[in-house]
């Protein structure tokens, strides 16, 4: 409700092919499966027909006319019917999950796959909490109708046709009595289906806003018993909490009015079969036996016939959910390796930006035209207000975007015209938010790299000021951080990222010099790994504070996606006014 | 409903629903007098609807007894001796049955789940409403993820246990004892041998549902953990793309994705091992049935229509028996989860009125600490004796490294927690005699890790104070220098945030949460490190604004850039849970001590 105003990143045009069809397509890689278990379906629907045959045989011929052997000899065909049914009906189910989940874990590593190679521009626009739900509920759908629903809907149709066929055998007249109720049935539960299951997942919603509420009152608790806000808290949940109510009330009636009637109607064939087949059997039209087998036939199809009116629903909502998928596979990455792009070979780290405009999804331009060259080695400070363009800055040097306008090059070299992989694998970056993943300390120091020996490592570690709280940790480098693992502050995942790039070894840094919430014995430490990681590599820092501009070789001054000014400190003290204005404001 | 014989009558919901279920297992126990009795005074609003529930379901159960009897009548009577007349009436009645049997079963539903979902919601609206009392100590001490749980998931148990546990308990007895009864009183020779088959069917299910609880369990967790590993390479994509490691990143998840394809592969499969086997055990019973039915009907002693009679209520039969050698699980998870959210429920809350605490008059701001020790944990003071007086109307700074204490002593003042010794006073009023909200009310507090609440900015900015006019919260806004990057929105004031604030950077939350006490014009402002995550272009702005705002009352501004409390009236230096330093910053200049020292080392050390 509360999320439009980022709608999803921009859809692919509206897809080539119906998602129905794409999803079943998938199917291909496992087709000799696939195929069996409709094989299957179909000696499982024949035996399900044959059963009450059976039994109409040991009422008829048995019991009636008082045959013990073919009593005997009919029982034993019926258990080894039921055991080869039985026997089917595993290999079928089995096959079924292997097939569809194959599909879902296709799709997974396919949207996987193409999430990561996303730029930063869709990541932008999309929300981690959509792209997530598709790919674990939407997948979940996909794997329904390519497994079990379309499987089912074949059975079910399957076994409809063949009852019919069978009933037909034994007595026209109330064969087709019995049958009338069917389309009846069917058509009661398929309206179930229509209606029950997008409630049910409204409801869903509704509980989502609960929990979503109640989250929040949680998180924020501080704030609420700060504010004294507590009876409004307490207003909003429950008036969400009356929402969900009214819904699972609508639920409910839904069921009521449905699910007792779907039964009756079944019943009703019952009491049908029970009056007219008596009759017939008065009339002697019809055994015993095939009254008895009637009503057998009849209480098999209640299930199938009543799953078909559920199932078809699913499938539309299954390609409803297909089509959120292919809209991310569709996907094209605004920055992606150009065909003929090479490998960057090792740079000396010489940036120049070459009339570079950019702008967010067609918004106001953040840069105009920016030119400047940074020799290798050279420290940049980035200055100027929030939204001056000092972030874009740093996204651009390693292809997050792409510019809209000039180049972008490295040692001479055009970044577009290398491959992605080869000029980030020469940037590190450090930024004010660190990420860490749910690994131990040294594979989050080691991140991206491989074959890196302990003693780097450590090495690293120390230069970044981390080492003494890492020893500190109860499992020292092999402690586990990130979700599930030791909660690191912000000073300290901080160092594990300036550890992460000193490892790494780039020859262009970006980073960001503001140290957030850490006292002052934290930030002198996390300052000196800082100095340290950007000695002899050419760096752009957004810059915070006085430290960075004094030693910075040189200073751009921006404003409105220009440079504004630029030099050293002292020649900008002297020439610029803004640089002096912005140093006596909030510098000094 | 109808009858039939043999193979499909047993399948329930699809084959992971048959045995999903059991993976909610808890240990414990499954029948807990005290939970239920707590759980029960929820109930007891709708005793009417429940007695008439269960009305229903003693009519519903008789009435799905009737249908296979009157057949076997239909048969041994009038259809053996051609007695049209007597079918008609037969039939008549199934007929009645089945309708008598369709308003039964519609009333017990609608009945029974009206009263479970009001009860959800009744439960899970006192939940909110408790959680509300509880003081911030409880927050600490427990993550919201399990808090949530217990309101939104365990909760659900109510339905399950009246659903589930009392009907079905009594539901299912009943129609098994029906079904026992009217077989044995057709042929009880043929009645014993066909029980036979049920300890084999109560076997076959609790040894089917241990394994599957082991193994839908293990599907959960490997589900838990693809969503994990999916969630974190989300948020973490841009480090993955700016480090290239793209493709070992990819290895790791599609690892997990085979762990989480081939567990369920597994789980299910055990179902489909499960329901052919329930499906052939109940065919021995129809087997059973035929030969020693057929063989007594061969020698006279018994009517076709019995064995008839016998198959169908054979076929009606495993269900419940199903049903009940399952509840055990059932009534474990539920009595588990009860038990949990009758404790939540009541827990204390520690930070409680007085009986007799007094509405707190309009705060002047005068604040006084005495001799207040305090320990989150009793054995780990936090503070060990800090003595603090402020005149009305002073700014005072806490400075010092982290975890000497600074927060404590501010969450103090706003009774987050109550001193462990001695006493603070906000007037010469100990806060401990008032009304805890009579005196937030007159607070604000802004923290260094802003939270903000999904809706607009607007909405969260009026937060302390939801009747503020429009113009109210723009001139609050303006205060904190939100109106700058507001006005660059499309929407404005009214735009929506989305979820943690995610089209916010860290400091325009900051803004905003400043903004937010500004409107709420408190007497006394407390501010946690409100400045962090500005940069100092903003900063300073919002430095000029508060300067304005806190001339004219008190506050309390923990900091860690001492460029921001420089001016502040009072000083105190905290460290290891003690003031060390008081003063103006000439003063503690002066004292060339530990103020001193810090000043040195941010100011001078790192300009040079």
């Amino acid at each position: 409700m509360a999320q439009k105003t980022k709608t999803f990143p921009r859809s692919s045009p509206s897809p080539p092919r119906s998602s129905l069809w794409r999803s079943l397509i998938l199917l291909g890689k496992y087709r000799h499966r696939a195929l069996g278990v409709y094989a299957l379906a179909v000696v499982v629907n024949g035996l399900t027909v044959v059963i009450p045959q059976t039994i109409r045989w040991i009422v008829d011929a048995g019991i009636i006319q008082r045959n013990m052997s073919i009593l005997l000899l009919s029982l034993l065909g019926l258990i080894g019917l039921t055991v080869v049914k039985g026997l089917v009906d595993y290999a079928l189910g089995r096959w079924t999950e292997v097939v569809s989940q194959g599909v879902a874990y296709d799709i997974r590593n396919t949207i996987y796959d193409k999430l990561s190679s996303l730029s930063f521009a869709y990541h932008d626009q999309a929300q981690t909490g959509q792209l997530l739900a598709r790919s674990i509920s939407d997948v979940e759908r996909i794997r329904f109708l390519t497994g079990r629903g379309v499987l089912r809907l074949f059975q079910s149709s399957l076994l409809l046709l063949l009852t019919f066929a069978a009933l037909l055998l034994m007595n026209v007249q109330l064969a087709l009595l019995s049958m009338l109720l069917m389309p009846l049935l069917a058509y009661v539960a398929f309206r179930f289906g229509r209606i029950f299951r997008p409630l049910s997942l409204d409801l869903q919603q509704r509980l989502a806003e609960m929990t979503t509420v109640l989250e929040q009152n949680l998180r924020g608790a501080k704030i609420v018993k700060a504010f004294a806000q507590e009876d409004a808290e307490v207003e909003r949940f429950e008036e969400k909490n009356q929402r969900w109510f009214a819904l699972a009330q609508k639920q409910v009636i839904v069921q009521t009015q449905h699910i007792p009637l779907i039964d009756f109607i079944a019943s009703l064939s019952t009491a049908v079969i029970v009056w007219l087949g008596g009759r017939l059997v008065i009339e002697g039209a019809l055994t015993l036996g095939e009254l008895v087998a009637f009503t057998t036939y009849l209480g098999q199809l209640i299930s199938p016939v009543r799953r078909l009116g559920v199932i078809i629903p699913a499938v539309a909502m299954a390609s409803a959910a297909g089509e959120r998928i292919y809209t991310i596979i569709d996907a094209k990455s605004e920055v992606s390796d150009a065909p003929d792009a090479r490998p960057l070979p090792p740079i000396a780290g010489r940036v120049s930006f070459e009339d570079v405009s950019f702008s967010y999804f067609n918004q106001r331009p953040v840069l105009n035209r920016l030119n400047f060259q940074a020799e290798p080695g050279e420290v940049v400070a980035l200055l100027g207000a929030t939204g001056s363009g000092k972030s874009t800055i740093i996204n651009l040097i390693p292809r997050f975007y792409d510019v809209t306008g000039g180049r972008i090059c490295v040692d001479g070299c055009d970044v577009r015209d290398v491959s992605l992989n080869s000029l980030r694998d020469q940037i590190g970056i450090v930024l004010q938010e660190t990420i860490l993943f749910a690994a131990s300390v040294r594979e989050n120091i080691a991140f991206g790299m491989e074959g890196v020996a302990e003693a780097e490592i450590i090495e690293a570690a120390k230069a970044a000021q981390a080492h003494d709280f890492i020893m500190a940790m109860p499992d020292g480098y092999a402690t586990q951080v990130g979700e599930r693992g030791l909660t690191l502050s912000g000073g300290q995942k901080q160092r594990m990222a300036i550890a992460r790039a000193l490892l790494k070894d780039p020859r262009i840094l970006l980073l960001d010099d503001a140290t957030s919430s850490v006292d002052a014995e934290t930030e002198r430490l996390i300052q000196l790994a800082l100095e340290r990681l950007m000695e002899g590599r050419t760096s752009f820092v957004i810059a915070q504070r006085l430290s960075t501009v004094r030693m910075a070789d040189k200073v751009l001054v921006l404003q409105d996606g220009r440079v504004a000014a630029s030099g050293t400190h002292d020649e900008l003290m002297r020439a610029s006014g803004l640089y002096a204005e912005i140093y006596d404001r909030h510098l000094r | 409903m109808g009858f039939s014989i043999g193979s499909s009558g047993i399948r329930t919901g699809g084959p992971g629903g048959t045995l999903a279920q059991y993976a909610d297992q808890v240990e414990g126990r499954s029948f807990n007098l005290r939970v239920l009795w707590h759980l029960l005074i929820f109930v007891r609003p709708y005793a009417m609807r429940m007695m008439g529930a269960f009305a229903a379901m003693l009519v519903a159960s008789a009435l799905t007894l009737a249908a296979p009897f009157l057949v076997k009548v239909a048969i041994d009577g009038p259809i053996a001796h051609g007695d049209v007349e007597g079918l008609n009436r037969i039939a008549l009645a199934m007929l009645l049955a089945f309708v008598g049997l369709y308003l039964a079963s519609m009333a017990q539903r609608y009945l029974l789940s009206w009263v479970g979902q009001k009860v959800l919601a009744d439960l899970r609206a006192a939940l909110f409403r408790h959680l509300q009392q509880l003081p911030l100590a409880y927050h600490d001490r427990h993550v919201v993820g399990v808090t949530i749980s217990r309101v939104i998931s365990d909760v659900g148990v109510i339905n399950q246990l009246l659903s589930q546990g009392l009907i079905t308990l009594t539901g299912d007895t009943l129609l098994l004892l029906g079904i026992i009864a009217v077989m044995l009183s057709l042929n009880a020779q043929l009645a014993l041998v066909t029980f036979s088959i049920i300890p084999l069917i109560v076997l076959a299910t609790m040894v089917f549902a241990r394994r599957a609880k082991r193994a839908f369990r293990k599907t959960r967790a490997r589900n838990a953990h693809l969503i994990g590993d999916l969630a974190e390479n989300l948020t973490g994509i841009r480090v993955i793309q700016a480090f290239a490691n793209e493709d070992s990143a990819f290895e790791k998840f599609d690892e997990v994705n085979q762990a989480n394809r081939d567990a369920h592969i597994e789980a299910i499969s055990l179902s489909f091992v499960f329901l052919p086997t329930v499906e052939f055990l109940s065919m021995a019973a129809t087997a059973i049935v035929l030969l020693f039915g057929g063989m007594s009907v061969a020698q006279g002693s018994l009517t076709l229509g019995t064995v008839i009679a016998f198959l169908a209520y054979v076929n009606r039969f495993f269900l419940p028996v199903q049903e009940l050698s399952r509840l055990y699980a059932t009534m474990q998870t539920a009595m588990a989860g009860g038990e949990r959210v009758i404790n939540l429920l009541h827990t204390e809350p520690a930070v409680a009125d007085k009986a007799d605490a007094i509405e707190m008059p309009p705060i002047k701001g005068r604040i006084q600490f005495r001799d207040v020790v305090f320990a989150y944990r009793e054995g780990e003071p936090v503070l060990r004796g800090i003595n603090l007086d402020a005149a009305a109307g002073a700014m005072v700074a806490l400075v010092g490294p982290t975890g000497a204490g600074k927060t404590s002593i501010a969450s103090l003042l706003a009774r987050f927690y109550d001193v462990s010794e001695g006493a603070v006073l906000i007037d010469g009023l100990d806060i401990r005699d008032v009304k805890q909200r009579s005196m937030r009310r007159q607070m604000g507090w802004v923290s260094q890790d802003p939270f903000i609440f999904s809706g607009t900015i607007a909405d969260n900015i009026r937060f302390g104070r939801p009747e503020a006019s429009l113009a109210e919260v723009i001139e609050a806004g303006r205060l904190a220098n939100v109106d700058a990057f507001v006005k660059e929105l499309p929407a404005g004031y009214d735009t929506e945030i989305l979820e943690d604030g995610a089209n916010l950077s860290v400091g325009q939350r900051q803004l905003i949460s400043i903004a937010r006490a500004i409107l709420a014009d408190p007497r006394i402002l407390i501010m946690d490190e409100a400045t962090s995550s500005v940069d100092m272009v903003t900063e300073s702005l919002i430095q000029d604004a508060l300067g304005k705002l806190l001339a004219k009352r008190s506050s309390i501004v923990i900091a860690h850039r001492l460029s921001t409390i420089v001016h502040a009236d009072m000083i105190c230096v905290v460290d290891e849970g003690r003031i060390l330093e008081t003063g103006s910053h000439a003063d503690l200049l002066a004292k060339r001590g530990l103020y001193h020292r810090l000043y040195q080392r941010q100011f001078v050390s790192l300009g040079e």
